[in-house]
């Protein structure tokens, strides 16, 4: 039996080295040797799927990267579509829900149960539905609330819609934080006589939100992700905006999967860079032990 | 009249696959819903079992002594984790609609088994002649008939999901597993414990405390997930209420109805994995 064990673990070594390698071959033959990078659609074409056509980003790529998908018409305001769009839901939505998610981990975590119940409902009730519930509310409730005048444009009521539901999840890292500051930190504080906003701005929150900074990147990667949903209410952000260029083109809609994999290396490379900022964070802020 | 009864009138649309349950266009709009539910369900359900046995293979080969192994399972992971599940799905169906063979010439996977533009034709238990038979799939002229079949929206929702769920699955066990102190694995193996009997004894009571919840978390996010089924038009309970929706005009009800039930069935989740970890959490003694 012991004997068998080493002959077992080369196999298995060898096999997945075979598989990756395999895996390597092929997709660079595809990706990289038999594709075409011109925007040629003919030779494109010629290739038969045989090899990458990355001659679709070439002629697409700086519409969806500089949000030129809407064609804009005279008499119309400019709309915001493309990579500016997502960027534009995802920092506008972070940074709304910040002050909603703090007020609403110190009303979870009050002792008053007129704050404390309404917050746990709002938290619960929220995590509890799809995103996409979410903005079938953006787009066909919140208009109700405007009977006689003119309600915002859906990008507001979706940024709206978006900023409560990163609220709710950001509120219970706060908490989650705030659970880590040892009550001696604010009851010390309050002896040196600062006031409750004093104590909580200055001792606790620092504190708290340091030790769950990891968590708040993945919570800001998860938000940068979810922006994309907002294609499903007919905002044409970077992946609703691929679909918008490619669905009404002749010429460059057979290239779809080519361009997918493109928009799906933007989104990579903007989550492994928030991923970095946090881990820079980390290191440059040390921790209140 | 009420702002309800709407849900007692005939639905007015027909749904492209309805799993268990049938219906008709003249069928109430409930009944349309409660096939909306369904559908949400039977792709949740195999979509929750595959996502976690690809989590523990993922797991298990980034734990793994060979360098190809861990390179394969933490490439696959880490880049699933990068990219929206929404533009996952989108290329999953485009693989399925474009890349596979027409059905008149399906590919067969396994014997009896059918993959093509169709969608995916297995055997399956069907009642014949007052008695339960298996069903077995043929390739005809123009497409596979007989046994079960799923579509390629079906396909792509389960694949889409599974893939993404499994690799969060796959950090989620391999950090319970890492949480565990070495010193204490080491402590029993000294006292005479058999390797079986340190994981079975030592490491997993441990680890799933820890697993438990944040397995849970990401099997609450898959059916909340599965709702993305609308982008690829598979009729999910968001779909079927978004049909409604705008067949109806009843916007309020029907976003009310979508969030209740969604509603339901997470705070039903929680309140089992409460009683479980209750459970786990009393043994053992350790807090």
């Amino acid at each position: 039996m012991k004997a068998v064990a080493p002959l077992v673990k080369a196999v298995s070594s060898g096999l997945g080295l075979l598989l990756v390698g395999w895996l390597l071959w092929q997709w660079l033959g595809w990706a990289v040797w038999r594709a075409e990078f011109r925007a040629d659609a003919a030779a494109c074409q010629a290739l038969q799927h045989q090899g990458a056509c990355w001659g679709v980003v070439a002629a697409k790529g700086s519409q969806w990267l500089l949000g030129r998908v809407i064609e804009s018409t005279p008499g119309q305001p400019w709309q915001p579509a493309g990579l500016p769009l997502t960027l534009m839901l995802f920092g506008l939505s972070w940074l709304l829900s910040w002050p909603l998610a703090i007020g609403l981990a110190l009303a979870r975590r009050s002792s008053r149960r007129w704050l404390h119940w309404p917050a746990v409902a709002f938290i619960e009730g929220v995590r509890g539905v799809p995103v996409v519930t979410l903005l079938f509310m953006a787009a066909f409730l919140l208009p109700l609330l405007w009977p006689q005048g003119e309600a915002p444009a859906l990008l507001w009521r979706a940024t709206a819609v978006l900023s409560v539901f990163s609220a709710v999840y950001l509120a219970e890292i706060v908490r989650g934080g705030l659970q880590t500051v040892p009550k001696e930190q604010s009851e010390a504080a309050h002896t040196l006589g600062l006031g409750w906003w004093a104590t909580q701005g200055r001792i606790v929150l620092p504190q708290a939100l340091r030790a769950v900074l990891p968590a708040l990147t993945s919570h800001a990667i998860g938000l940068l992700k979810d922006s994309s949903l907002v294609m499903v209410i007919g905002l044409h952000e970077l992946t609703g905006g691929l679909s918008l260029s490619l669905s009404g083109d002749p010429v460059w809609r057979a290239f779809y999967f080519e361009a997918y994999l493109f928009v799906g290396l933007v989104y990579a490379l903007m989550c492994l860079a928030l991923a970095r900022l946090g881990r820079h964070l980390e290191a440059r802020w040390p921790q209140a032990l | 009249m009420s702002t309800w009864d709407f849900l007692l009138q005939p639905a007015g649309f027909d749904i492209g696959e309805t799993g268990l349950f049938a219906f008709e266009a003249t069928q109430p709009v409930w009944r349309a819903l409660l096939v909306g539910l369904g559908n949400t369900l039977r792709v949740s359900l195999p979509a929750l079992l595959l996502a976690t046995v690809l989590g523990l293979l993922l797991a298990l080969g980034r734990g793994s002594s060979s360098r190809s192994w861990r390179l394969l399972s933490s490439g696959i992971v880490d880049t699933v984790r990068l990219v929206p599940l929404l533009l996952q799905l989108l290329i999953w169906y485009l693989l399925l609609v474009e890349w596979l063979p027409d059905a008149n010439e399906a590919l067969p996977l396994l014997p009896r088994v059918w993959l093509s533009k169709g969608g995916l034709a297995f055997p399956w238990p069907a009642m014949g002649d007052g008695e339960w038979a298996w069903s077995w799939p043929v390739q005809d002229t123009f497409n596979v008939q007989g046994g079960g079949a799923v579509t390629p929206e079906f396909l792509a929702v389960m694949l889409a999901l599974s893939v993404y769920t499994g690799a969060f699955l796959a950090e989620v066990f391999r950090s319970g597993i890492e949480a565990v102190s070495t010193s204490l694995l080491e402590a029993a193996e000294t006292l005479g414990a058999t390797r079986w009997h340190v994981i079975r004894r030592v490491l997993l009571p441990q680890a799933l405390r820890t697993i438990v919840p944040a397995t849970t978390n990401q099997y609450l996010n898959l059916v909340k997930n599965s709702s993305l089924a609308v982008a690829v038009g598979y009729p999910d309970l968001v779909s079927i209420g978004n049909t409604t929706l705008n067949q109806t005009g009843r916007a309020v009800e029907c976003v009310t109805v979508m969030m209740a039930l969604y509603l339901a069935m997470s705070l039903l989740t929680s309140a089992a994995m409460n009683a479980f970890n209750a459970r786990q959490g009393l043994r053992g003694g350790q807090p």
